[in-house]
């Protein structure tokens, strides 16, 4: 994957939410990073430190108390079709069938397709994500590993640029985990996308990032960007070379600090 | 097989302390009908004028709930929707919410006559506000992820009211029709008061004042089934549309 110019540009963004006290709570701190053309970027950062505040600014769904999130140079207004999210609680249609919540985008005037184009997609991320034999179930009637995968193959099936992924594989057992993660690689092989995914597994992040963002603690700054030097396509034997070792433990100690630091913050 | 025994158990054992009180000597019998005089009362009755009383009394049921539904439907949306202006309509639903339809009576007699127009307004009157609360609550409930959803994947404004918040909003609209017909029924009597020769609160208001007690169980009974049927029926149709949810409320 060759990288192409900056896309997203945080710029001195600041977040602060009012809390029902009345008082204001100061979440996302200053932050300033470039996503560029068709580079994978991961956040990691102890929960509630602010990673799905910053991806609802580039979603489009809030705007930040200071600063800019600029997409192309625009600042961000609301949320667009080049921008696909995957949301942390799936958000999957219950009243549609598994098909239908697939297609559901692919039927949007955004992005119309033909029916036999709509089919052959369905079909196809139906099989990539193992849901054939649930075409036509109810979501309710769908385990949380496979609500998550419905989810993914729902965003997946519009083809956007942008994908905004908010810990995708959280719910899935470790063999899907790490089938799904090759999914997404495969995908981006051919579609060429930019992709920010927010993870708590520093192995999924080295694993698949260009480049890492450590967040810090609440409210949350930019603790550390590491550069994966690892080229694509990567392979399921990178997770037991000596460098990615090295890789992890450095992003894993981060992120084990940052903990202890919000532990530390709740005592006093 | 069971199934049905178990539907029926209940129903047995109504019958079975009613004429429990019946013999028992504990209230004077001449003031407990027994079933089968009752029931010998029905069929009579049905030869006679219980058709047409039925009859009335559905429509104005019907009519009242009509209305009252359709007004109810939109204003809820729009209260459960937009938190704001709910803030500011609630008390006011709640002020009139809490009015016995009957007190409305007199009043509705000087503003609508004594006619069918007057019965149909109180029936409205009970079953819009009914309907109204069933409606804001569930549409108010509604997680706005899947609206988010549906954004990110391209949908105008237009498409998410038709293919979100519509789905979203059917299952209540179907809670809100059920409620609002049980209410209606229960008013019906009330309704009906205001000088009505026909119907099923009529036949109870008119066998009242001849003290006809076997006439009045008839009236109540046949209340209570056809509006047990009704909402059979709406329960099958809610089955049919809404599916997808794990229970029908
Ligand atoms: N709309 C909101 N109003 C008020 N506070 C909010 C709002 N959204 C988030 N917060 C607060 O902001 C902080 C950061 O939330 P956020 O969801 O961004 O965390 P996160 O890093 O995604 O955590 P996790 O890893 O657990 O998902 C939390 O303390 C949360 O309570
Ligand atoms: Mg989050």
């Amino acid at each position: 994957m060759s990288i192409g110019p900056p896309r997203i540009v945080f710029d001195k963004v600041s977040v602060r939410f009012d809390t029902p006290a009345g008082g204001q709570m100061h979440v996302v701190d200053d932050v300033s990073y470039h996503i560029h053309d068709r580079e994978f970027v991961s956040v990691i950062g102890p929960s509630g430190c602010g990673k799905t505040t910053m991806m609802n600014i580039v979603a489009g769904f809030m705007q930040p108390t200071a600063g800019t999130v600029a997409l192309d140079g625009q600042p961000i207004s609301g949320p667009g079709p080049d921008r696909g999210v995957i949301f942390q609680e799936y958000g999957v249609f219950p009243w549609l069938s598994v098909r239908e919540n697939i297609a559901f985008g692919l039927n949007l005037r955004a992005n119309r397709t033909s029916p036999e184009e709509r089919e052959e997609i369905c079909q196809r991320y139906m099989r990539l994500m193992g849901l054939s034999d649930f075409a036509d179930s109810w979501p309710r009637m769908l385990s949380g590993g496979m609500r998550q995968r419905l989810a993914l193959a729902r965003a997946y099936a519009v083809k956007p640029h942008f994908l905004l992924m908010d810990e995708p594989f959280g719910a899935l057992d470790a063999q899907t985990r790490t089938a799904m993660q090759d999914l997404l690689l495969e995908v981006l092989a051919a579609e060429g996308k930019t992709v920010m995914l927010i993870t708590h597994s520093v192995e999924e992040a080295v694993y698949l990032s260009n480049r890492i963002i450590v967040m810090t603690a609440r409210p949350t700054r930019i603790r550390e960007i590491i550069e994966v030097p690892f080229s694509y396509p990567r392979r399921e034997g990178l997770h037991e070379s000596k460098e990615f070792g090295e890789l992890r433990a450095h992003v894993r100690g981060l992120v084990m600090q940052e903990y202890a630091q919000q532990a530390k913050q709740r005592q006093s | 097989m069971r199934r049905a025994a178990l539907i029926l158990a209940p129903w047995l054992a109504l019958l079975a302390g009613w004429y429990g009180i019946h013999y028992s000597g504990l209230i004077n019998p001449a003031l407990v009908p027994t079933p089968h005089e009752v029931a010998k009362r029905f069929v009579e009755l049905m030869r006679d004028r219980l058709p047409m009383d039925i009859l009335m009394s559905t429509r104005r049921v019907f009519l009242g709930v009509l209305c009252g539904i359709a007004l109810a439907v939109p204003v809820g949306f729009v209260l459960g929707w937009y938190k704001t202006i709910r803030t500011f309509i609630d008390p006011l639903i709640n002020f009139f919410r809490a009015l016995p339809p009957i007190a409305l009576i007199p009043l509705v007699i000087v503003y609508f006559g004594v006619d069918e127009l007057a019965k149909t307004v109180i029936l409205f009157y009970a079953s819009f506000f009914a309907g109204v609360i069933v409606m804001y609550e569930g549409i108010s409930q509604i997680s706005p992820i899947y609206v988010r959803v549906a954004r990110t994947l391209g949908a105008t404004d237009g498409e998410i009211f038709r293919k979100v918040i519509i789905p979203l909003a059917v299952p209540h609209m179907l809670t809100a029709l059920r409620v609002a017909l049980g209410v209606a029924w229960a008013t019906l009597v009330a309704s009906e008061l205001i000088a009505a020769q026909q119907g099923l609160g009529a036949l109870i208001q008119n066998a009242g004042s001849f003290f006809q007690l076997d006439i009045i169980y008839v009236g109540i009974i046949c209340i209570g089934f056809i509006a047990l049927l009704m909402d059979l029926g709406l329960r099958t149709l809610a089955r049919r549309f809404v599916s997808w949810q794990e229970r029908i409320a």
